[in-house]
């Protein structure tokens, strides 16, 4: 029987791209190979243009064949300045000549009741470049796993082509749509247009949750240890005030991936990252397991053929490679001691076919990730090892509200969760959430005493008496 | 209801809270599943890399879905973005996806269909010759590359991002179409130490660096700035209040303190670093966010500064290149880039590589005590027997 999931939490509207479209056929007909060899923008772009051969795709060639566009369309069929895509090209050029960029410091703009979603951007030459006088960002928020229907793409394209530069990143790295180059009379229209028609709404930027995102989970990888797409939504629902209304020390990312593989680096990126993993046992086919000894299935999903590596060594490639060295053959028989299984997953990831997860899942959570702005990089610490969980996740939920609450309180201004923990110490974020300490949480206990005892764990406190000190030594 | 073709279209400047849409989300994720994945989904079984760049999986409904990855760019067009839809159309039901390393995926359920979107896939390119959908980035090879915006949408970048991106996917384009390494590469480049591409625990990571400390816009720092903010943003403690001659009021910088982070930028846009002579490429190596075998462990600085040569960045290139090589040659089967070199030690790593070990290279910041080697175990190299020359130890 097919999964059924929980549902939108809004209505969605149905999308027709015939019935949203604004351009005709014609109007959005690429240029042949000939015309675009006759087509020269306006500035001359000498750097630039040596990009646009090679055999990896050329943005150059990308930005040429929309500007040409830009040159044949009505001007009652774009609210954008026309040249948007010609003056990007010949600032980057400049840019890349004086080694500078060229865009000024910010610029506050955005849609009214929001407080992120829109990043301000001005040209610092816009006498030279003035269809990117103003340029700014419009972050949109990416549906769960990264899947479209051709309808909503088309409709997006159409609604950026007509208000803003047609320009846009597939994805951000914090894993929205974002919409590259606008002025801001068409914000607004950009956002109510989108909201009305497509059912859609942006995502975060500044201090505030940014955009979650997820891996591709259950639909289509069978190492999905929890529903990512499911509990992306739902938490990105729950906190929508939190998305778009800044009223955090900081930015705060959380990220859900799968498996411990991690593919959307939860563990490098998120100040929550959600990761899937299982206590019981790795299950075993032995059959499977023969025919990867015997050569009959490619190890690693086939992930080696490029090269001739030789014959498949489950000893040397699988056994002694065990973080743990908890797996041993018996007899051609392949054992697990799951009790000393790290769930690495490297022997799963070399034989999919023979080993899967167990079936006990849910995640651990780990806090604290961020890039190296402003203390050194930091990688998440494991906070809860396991944690069921079930639509609506409201387990997470609450241990996400509690960390608000704790960094909200004592975070300073631009302080990342990850730079509060190191401040104040682990075991004071565990004790603001409610989690006892484990060993699991640190490499190894600290190598230094200076422990910062609390008055009330010694006995008689910390009130001392001089007098009675004086009464055994003399001074 | 189609998207309005009017300058405000649903938009009521008038009355901007007339029928106000907001707080609504994401599209619900299930109505962009093609039916296979919708049918399939959390029951799936096993995949394998049919070729570079060609997924199967198999579900244990017996159901199969073929998915064709090509590389895509982050920087893109709604004109590629249409052309993308006219290929998911035509193959694939009106569905496609994307990858968190900005690749497209084209999913499909008939064999006879697969050969038919390779065949389009691998014939469509520009004008100028670059392929439009190169097929690859799966298994042992090198995927694309995440990057950030640089000079085409940010204030603070100390390089570009997609110049350099497309020059060095056009030297590593046989790692992307081929699966010949000991283990997947990611490749990761972001403009500045802000690092919106999060490119500190990658394999090999770009990062563009500042080698200036700020330029000092003495008559606007008071205009534009909070000078308190400003002072206590700095992590060295190298900015203090100072006054103009002519009495205003301005920062100060102790510039042998600066280590061109570039926060105070963050908070004031009077104290710019970018600079020509100054802003470079620093490369790291090592680094990989999978828990596989060996934790998770940050990428490694190992050459401190290459020069920005726009456009195709041939320095970069080369030591990019250098490090895959003899990674490809040396590595054992499975083993990422990073736990190859803690094998060999990075003393090996500098004499294979043959890039110099400058002393950039060794730590100063804070915990940097941590990174210095207190014990006898090393191995010899050429590096090591310098040292014991200019010790006076050997001859």
């Amino acid at each position: 029987m097919t999964f059924q999931p929980p549902g939108p939490k809004v209505p969605q509207k149905e999308l027709n791209y015939q019935e949203l479209r604004i351009y005709t056929d014609e109007e959005l007909r690429n240029p042949s190979d000939e015309e675009m060899k006759q087509f020269k923008i306006k500035h001359d772009i000498p750097l630039l243009e040596q990009l646009e051969s090679g055999p990896w795709p050329s943005f150059v060639a990308d930005m040429k064949v929309e500007a040409w566009r830009r040159r044949k369309l009505a001007d009652d069929r774009m609210f954008a300045p026309r040249e948007m895509v010609e003056d990007l090209l010949g600032q980057v050029e400049i840019s890349l000549v004086h080694g500078e960029t060229h865009w000024k410091h910010g610029g506050i703009v955005g849609v009214s009741g929001y407080g992120g979603g829109v990043i301000g951007r001005y040209s610092d030459v816009p006498e030279q470049f003035p269809g990117v006088a103003h340029f700014h960002t419009i972050r949109v928020n990416q549906t769960g796993g990264k899947f479209y229907k051709t309808d909503h793409l088309r409709a997006l394209c159409d609604l950026w082509e007509l208000r803003g530069s047609g320009i846009l990143n597939m994805h951000g790295s914090t894993g929205d749509i974002i919409f590259l180059g606008t002025i801001t009379e068409q914000l607004e229209p950009i956002f109510q247009e989108m909201a009305h028609h497509l059912s859609q709404d942006l995502g975060g930027s500044g201090s505030n949750l940014r955009t979650p995102s997820d891996c591709i989970g259950k639909a289509r990888c069978e190492f999905a240890l929890y529903d990512t797409q499911e509990m992306c939504y739902e938490i990105t629902m729950a906190f929508q005030d939190e998305l778009h209304r800044p009223m955090f020390p900081y930015k705060f990312k959380v990220k859900f991936d799968g498996c411990p593989n991690g593919c959307v680096a939860s563990i490098a990126r998120s100040d929550m990252a959600v990761i899937g993993t299982w206590r019981d046992n790795i299950r075993i086919d032995q059959e499977a397991v023969k025919a990867y000894i015997a050569g009959e299935i490619p190890p690693n999903a086939g992930a080696f053929k490029g090269r001739d590596w030789g014959k498949f060594d489950i000893q040397a490639e699988v056994i002694d490679r065990c973080p743990t060295k908890c797996m041993a053959l018996d007899g051609g028989k392949l054992v697990i001691n799951d009790k000393e299984c790290v769930r690495c997953m490297h022997c799963i990831n070399t034989m999919p076919r023979a080993l899967r997860p167990g079936t006990a899942t849910g995640v651990s959570l780990l806090f604290g990730a961020k890039a190296p702005i402003l203390e050194g990089a930091q990688m998440a610490v494991l906070g809860v090892p396991f944690m069921e969980v079930e639509p609506p996740y409201d387990n997470v939920k609450e241990i996400l509200s509690k960390v608000f609450e704790w960094w909200d309180e004592h975070g300073k201004m631009r302080e990342r969760l990850g730079e509060l923990i190191q401040r104040m110490g682990l075991q004071r974020f565990c004790e603001a959430i409610g989690l006892p300490v484990a060993p699991q949480m640190v490499w190894r206990p600290r190598a230094n005493p200076y422990v910062f005892w609390k008055e009330e764990e010694v006995p008689g406190g910390f009130k001392r008496d001089i007098d009675d000190y004086r009464t055994r030594h003399a001074r | 209801m189609g998207l309005s073709s009017t300058k405000f279209g649903v938009y009521n400047p008038e009355k901007p809270n007339e029928n106000r849409i907001t707080d609504i989300g994401p599209r619900y994720y299930w109505d962009f599943f093609p039916p296979v994945i919708q049918r399939n989904y959390g029951k799936w079984l096993y995949h394998e890399i049919l070729e570079p760049g060609v997924l199967v999986h198999v579900s244990e409904t017996g159901e199969k879905v073929y998915t064709v990855r090509v590389a895509g760019m982050r920087t893109m067009t709604v004109a590629l973005m249409r052309e993308a839809c006219d290929i998911a159309d035509k193959y694939c039901d009106g569905y496609l996806r994307f990858t968190t390393r900005n690749n497209i995926e084209f999913l499909v359920t008939d064999e006879a269909k697969l050969e038919a979107l390779k065949k389009d896939l691998q014939s469509r390119k520009f004008y100028s010759g670059s392929y439009k959908f190169p097929i690859g980035g799966t298994g042992a090879s090198i995927t694309n590359i995440v990057h950030t915006q640089g000079y085409v949408h940010c204030h603070t970048p100390a390089t570009d991002a997609s110049t350099m991106v497309k020059a060095v996917m056009d030297e590593l384009f046989d790692y992307f179409t081929g699966m010949t390494l000991p283990a997947k590469v990611r490749v990761s480049m972001a403009c500045c130490l802000n690092m919106c591409g999060a490119v500190h625990c990658s394999d090999i990571a770009m990062l563009g660096y500042h080698r200036k400390p700020p330029a000092i816009d003495h008559d606007y720092v008071a205009k534009l700035c909070e000078i308190p903010t400003v002072v206590v943003s700095c992590p060295m403690a190298a900015i203090s209040p100072a006054q103009t001659p002519d009495g205003k009021k301005t920062v100060k910088i102790k510039e042998e303190r600066c280590m061109f982070c570039g926060n105070c930028y963050t908070m004031c846009p009077a104290l710019p670093l970018s600079d020509k002579e100054g802003d470079g490429v620093v490369i790291l190596a090592g680094g990989k966010l999978s828990n596989r075998i060996t934790e998770p462990k940050f990428s490694k600085v190992v050459v401190a500064y290459l020069p920005n040569n726009f456009p195709r960045f041939p320095e970069v290139c080369a030591t990019v290149k250098k490090i895959v090589e003899v990674y490809a040659q040396g590595a054992q089967k499975h083993e990422r880039l990073g736990d190859w070199i803690e094998r060999i030690g990075w003393e090996r790593f500098f004499e294979k590589t043959g890039i110099p070990f400058t002393e950039h290279l060794i730590d100063d910041y804070r915990l940097a005590y941590d990174t210095y080697r207190t014990s006898t175990l090393f191995r010899y190299t050429d590096a090591a027997w310098a040292v014991s020359k200019a010790a006076g130890g050997i001859k």
